[in-house]
């Protein structure tokens, strides 16, 4: 934009004296004087020079003042030109006939030049807040612009890691707004290595961009999880402690997430903050809500984490609903909200249950009629199947894994040399929960290869008392004489043995140590297992109690300990 | 009619201020400004293209308006309003005062500027 004081001013006046006159006063304000002796001229200088405001007369030979304006104004397009008519008319006519022509003002004959002056500057000054508007309206169509392209490579990325599940296998209906990310809404379902599908719809509080910054690490952790066969209560925490630690304050997420166990036909169910689910049952029509029993994920820190689950029972052909609140918060035009209970009169109405899906959608949309739509819906049905029937796009690979067991086995051990530095529990304790269904055990590992260790250690190869132990005293000279013999000690070893087997009912972990110790007479200890009383020999009471079974054998320098465990989804 | 000045000085005043050393010059371009929309209208006058009058006798107002020539200014204006309404009678006769108002009024310019 030029400085007020130095504009380009056009000049179109057929009278020469006129012109000259008007000339002398807009240059010695300081502008710079174009001038025309015709419209014909006034509308070419304009193309060539783009003057910043017109000054024209109305009666002029070739082209009058009115058909310049209106050429001029068209040029002009977007931009402010103001127009300024130099006119002696004073009928009411002739001055609309300048205003429609696209005139903005008049300046009368005699000419004034305080007046002029005035105007100039009036002018000028309306034509910057214009200038500005219509670069601020640039700006503001760049900048939405430009957030509509992000939101897309962001949705197309967000898509990319939500989408590599199994939202379409051939069970599996949902209802998202192309755009559900931002608004909030995330829905991600994966199938496990035994043959479970895991489903989670979250909404995030809020929308935009912020509520679809958590949409990322939730459904990355939920992928990366499920696909590894984690447990339902192991992927929350996940993704509780993931979104603790990244979100603001004030920024959680409300989410229902079901492990569908279809060959058990049964339902584990975590909901934090959602509107009940429900379960449509087929045999009778009878539904069973699903009702929040926590808190959103997101607002706990992990040890206050509560990972319980409700389990149900279904039947093959039953449909199970979840939704974000979009569906209760819709609003007609009184702004009433849709509620759940108009949401139980549609499953009330007893439509066929493969109708009951498109039957709500239907419902919320007439209810809204032309009323704003508050948030989007989000909705997926499930239904429950034959395991054999679904198809899915990892189906094979999926049926493959879950029909062969897993079995291994390891020797390890350890020599004289590293009893006084190497604890190899930490090592052994890596291997072992790289299996997914022994991750939730690890304690329970810990404390029994602890236990079976040093027993092997302190009383086989070191061959120490355990009766040393059984006062506080004796605990202190213990320590100190298993100091004193592990520096030197030059022979000996422990031998571990682990066996691993898991099938899709479970599995066991066999744990066999065995030490160069003369063992120990293990028949005397039978009977009383739990009874072991004092300091002494409460360790392998424990181990006792969390094992299957706990044997001896040889001398008493073998001892195998069968871990079990049962997979409950 | 006879009441109005011939001239206001005040107009001359300040355009002499605004036109400084241009002054002269812009008197003289008003003269033959003024001789050729004289002629222009002596020719139109034998016409019927009363708009052409209108108009003509418009734009002379504007101009000796600017000038500060008062009596001409209303006698423009009285042909103007007549060729509007197409009142054929006496346009000579306006014409012709005109033309003598406009006599008065050169001999006048030049005796300010001299």
């Amino acid at each position: 934009m030029n400085d007020s004081r130095s504009l380009k001013i056009l000049v179109a006046d057929d009278t020469d004296a006129d012109r000259l006159i008007l000339e002398t006063i807009v240059r010695k304000e300081g502008h710079q004087v174009f001038s025309a002796k015709n419209g014909l001229e006034a509308v070419a200088i304009f193309q060539q020079e783009h003057p910043d405001i017109v000054l024209l007369d109305a009666l002029m030979p070739e082209m009058d003042g009115f058909d310049a304006a209106r050429q001029i104004k068209h040029l002009a397009g977007d931009e402010i030109v103001p127009i300024i008519f130099l006119t002696s008319l004073q009928d009411t006519e002739s001055l609309v006939r300048c205003l429609d022509a696209g005139g903005d003002d008049f300046l009368s004959k005699p000419y004034n030049r305080v007046i002029l002056k005035a105007k100039i500057k009036s002018f000028n000054r309306m034509r910057g807040l214009h200038n500005t508007m219509i670069t601020q309206r640039d700006q503001l169509a760049q900048h939405h612009q430009r957030l509509l392209q992000e939101q897309t490579v962001a949705k197309q990325v967000f898509d990319n890691v939500a989408h590599s599940g199994c939202l379409n296998a051939s069970n599996v209906r949902y209802f998202l707004s192309s755009l559900a990310v931002f608004n909030g809404d995330v829905v991600v379902a994966a199938i496990r290595p035994n043959g479970n599908m895991m489903v989670l719809l979250g909404d995030f509080t809020g929308h935009g961009l912020p509520a679809a910054i958590g949409a990322m690490p939730l459904a990355s952790t939920f992928y990366g999880m499920v696909h590894k066969g984690f447990s339902m209560s192991d992927v929350l925490r996940e993704i509780n402690k993931k979104l603790k630690a990244i979100l603001p304050i004030g920024l959680f997420c409300c989410a229902t997430m079901i492990d569908f166990n279809f060959r058990r036909k049964r339902l584990k169910v975590w909901n934090g903050g959602l509107p009940a689910g429900m379960i449509y049952r087929q045999a009778d029509g009878s539904i069973t809500p699903m009702r929040s029993t926590h808190l959103p994920l997101g607002v706990l820190p992990e040890k206050n984490f509560k990972d319980d689950a409700q389990f149900y029972d279904v039947e093959e052909g039953d449909r199970i609903f979840m939704w974000s609140d979009g569906i209760h918060e819709a609003r007609n035009l009184d702004g009433d909200m849709f509620g759940e209970e108009r949401l139980l009169e549609v499953f009330a109405k007893g439509s066929e249950p493969v109708n009951v899906f498109d039957d709500i959608l239907a419902s919320v949309k007439n209810f809204i009629g032309s009323g704003e739509q508050d948030d989007d819906l989000s909705m997926i049905e499930i239904r429950m199947d034959a395991p054999e029937n679904l198809v899915h796009p990892n189906h094979y690979f999926i049926h493959r894994q879950q029909l062969s067991p897993v079995e291994w086995e390891m020797r390890f051990e350890v020599k004289p040399t590293s009893f006084k530095s190497f604890d190899p529990l930490p090592f052994l304790l890596n291997v072992l929960t790289e299996e997914p269904d022994l991750r939730g055990f690890s304690g329970s590992l810990y404390t029994i290869l602890a236990e079976l260790y040093s027993n092997a250690l302190e009383h086989g190869v070191l061959n120490l008392s355990g009766n040393l132990k059984k006062s506080p005293e004796g605990f202190a000279e213990y320590y100190t004489q298993r100091e004193k013999l592990l520096s030197k000690i030059t022979d000996g070893f422990v031998h571990i043995y682990v066996a691993y087997s898991s099938n899709i009912e479970g599995g066991s972990l066999t744990l066999r140590v065995e030490d160069s110790g003369s063992g120990f007479d293990y028949n005397a200890r039978q009977g009383k297992i739990l009874s072991t009383t004092g300091y002494s020999g409460r360790g392998i009471g424990i181990v006792e109690k969390l094992c299957k079974t706990v044997r001896y054998y040889g001398s008493g320098n073998k001892v195998e300990a069968v871990f079990a465990w049962i997979n409950d989804d | 009619m006879s009441v109005t000045q011939h001239l206001s000085y005040d107009v001359l005043n300040s355009l002499q201020e605004i036109m400084e050393d241009d002054f002269g010059f812009l008197i003289e371009t008003f003269i033959q400004d003024s001789q050729d929309r004289l002629e222009k209208l002596h020719r139109l006058i034998g016409s019927d293209d009363f708009d052409s009058v209108r108009r003509a006798a418009h734009s002379f107002k504007g101009s000796c308006s600017n000038l500060g020539a008062l009596r001409l200014v209303s006698l423009c204006a009285v042909l103007e309003r007549k060729a509007l309404v197409k009142d054929i009678a006496n346009l000579g006769i306006d014409l012709a005062e005109i033309e003598e108002e406009f006599l008065i009024v050169h001999q006048k310019m030049l005796d300010f500027i001299a």
